[in-house]
């Protein structure tokens, strides 16, 4: 197994200029590298290129030029996301299926023998707490309910790389502190998470490492403490000075 | 091999069961129904020989909601699943977008052959209990002939959901071509003799390229109760059915493994 799950090398990419617009440069000569078991916080203001990159990772988009891996594969070969979990930032799911029926279907996308299967949906559901709503088709959920069952279906077969796209977006306290305890859990199961997120207090706290994309550019890597450390402050006041943001009094 | 299949078969369950519980693929299905019903079992000015019109309004009425389902449904199935970002959770799974397109393909073929056995059933009970008859051959043919011609025409549809961004202008360019074909598909050979070149030329590619969807329509054979077709024969029918799918449906997962989602 190589030592690194997510290798970004070298990343560009561009989207094709609109009405003879020149092109858009999402994400500029990124590399970046990702550890088996760390908590990777990707972190960047609005536009930086985070769901961009997180789109080459899962094979959505293609890269203008460079690499990406994971566990050694392409990232556009289908096969490399056998072994990943991935959470939408938004609850991007069938609302005519109920929840069950759902990790059912996902389930037998990743080839998961039937009985395996049915103890994972059992053990997912009652993770995210969703067991007593088992059956109710997913259009009747609330918000946090529907971002809970995207977390269930990121976990359905037991992902050694888990990429979250804004994972605690539009939650509420309770919601957010669950998916960080879920976070924390899987840390201590060895597996790897990747995830962006704009709630720099969580990020923080679970990130192992992290890194700062601001324009598409690389800023800054390393460390939580480390860059603590270096800025003397806390990792919001990081962010904030690594993409040159000037606070205007009011 | 297998893997995959399971993959396909494992969409094309969620395509169906969508279809399932939306109200409208109802609505259209109960209202067939019931005017095949109520027309099958009017008697019209006491006149025993009105019969074979009445087999002609209710197999007209199945061909015409039929095409509607299918179109319809499959016209939506792809950018659906774009607009509604369905699409990314479903792509980061070990699942090629060649899979998705196919497995909801034939999950809108299995559920059209559901309303198509739906519908014939009704159509086969009224015919006997009029006619005291039944050509089980002849109707048999007349299904298969007629899932088959679905087929081609929900992958052009597919073919379309993949190139047109609108469902509804896909719809609207579905439904006119094979109408048009319908109509005119077998007359264009005599056209193409009446023109000058090089209209000619092209009217006669046009003739030999597209899918003569005309050819599956087997009803009048059915409303006059011809005998069954020699089943060989009835095979090559279904074989050019099948070509034509299996070529709009490699068009379509390679435009669909080209097209940019975000």
């Amino acid at each position: 197994m190589p030592d690194a799950v997510i290798k970004i090398d070298n990343l560009r990419v561009e989207y094709k200029g609109i009405g003879g617009n020149a092109p858009k440069v999402a994400v500029k000569n990124l590399s970046l590298e990702v550890k088996q078991g760390e908590v990777f916080g990707f972190l960047g203001p609005n536009g930086a290129g985070k769901t961009t990159t997180i789109n080459v990772l899962l094979g959505f988009i293609e890269p203008t030029s460079g690499s990406a891996t994971i566990f050694g594969v392409d990232t556009r070969e289908p096969i490399a996301r056998n072994r990943i979990g991935y959470l939408p930032e938004l609850t991007y799911y069938y609302k005519f299926l109920t929840a069950e029926e759902l990790l059912r279907f996902y389930a037998r996308l990743f080839q998961i023998p039937k009985d395996v299967a049915e103890k994972r949906i059992n053990a997912a559901l009652k993770l995210v707490e969703l067991d007593h709503a088992r059956s109710r088709q997913i259009k009747t959920y609330s918000k946090g309910m529907q971002q809970r069952i995207g977390l269930a279906q990121a976990i359905i077969n037991d992902p050694d790389l888990l990429i979250l796209d804004e994972p605690t977006s539009g939650l509420d306290p309770i919601g957010k502190m669950k998916v960080r305890q879920i976070i924390q859990r899987l840390k201590s199961e060895g597996k790897t998470v990747f995830f962006s997120s704009h709630e720099l207090g969580e990020v923080e706290t679970v990130s192992d490492r992290v890194a700062i994309l601001h324009e598409g550019k690389l800023k800054e890597e390393g460390k939580v403490q480390e860059l603590l450390n270096k800025y003397n402050c806390n990792l919001e006041q990081v962010f904030l000075k690594v993409i040159g943001y000037e606070e205007i009094p009011v | 091999m297998r893997a995959h299949l399971d993959k396909i078969l494992a969409l094309s369950g969620v395509a169906i069961r969508e279809m399932y519980r939306r109200k409208d693929f109802y609505v259209v299905l109960i209202l067939t129904v019931i005017l095949t019903l109520a027309l099958g079992s009017m008697n019209f000015f006491n006149e025993p020989g009105i019969t074979g019109y009445v087999k002609e309004i209710c197999l007209l009425l199945i061909w015409v909601f039929l095409l509607i389902i299918a179109i319809t449904a499959s016209a939506r199935q792809i950018p659906s699943e774009i607009e509604s970002a369905t699409i990314f959770p479903l792509l980061a799974k070990p699942v090629t977008r060649s899979e998705v397109l196919l497995g909801k393909a034939l999950g809108c073929w299995l559920a059209t052959g559901i309303a198509l056995v739906v519908f014939y059933t009704i159509f086969a009970i009224l015919t006997a209990s009029r006619e005291h008859t039944l050509p089980v051959g002849l109707l048999i043919q007349t299904v298969l002939a007629h899932w088959t011609m679905l087929a081609i025409v929900i992958s052009m549809t597919f073919l379309g959901s993949v190139i047109f961004a609108a469902p509804s202008s896909n719809t609207t360019i579905c439904l006119t071509v094979i109408i048009g074909i319908m109509l005119l598909g077998r007359h264009l050979h005599k056209i193409a003799l009446g023109l000058s070149e090089p209209t000619r030329t092209i009217v006669e590619i046009i003739y030999f390229s597209i899918p003569h969807v005309e050819i599956f329509d087997l009803r009048d054979l059915l409303i006059h109760n011809y005998p069954a077709a020699p089943w060989d024969k009835f095979g090559i029918l279904l074989v050019y059915g099948f070509f034509y799918s299996v070529i709009f449906l490699i068009l379509g997962c390679l435009a669909f493994n080209r097209k940019r989602l975000r």
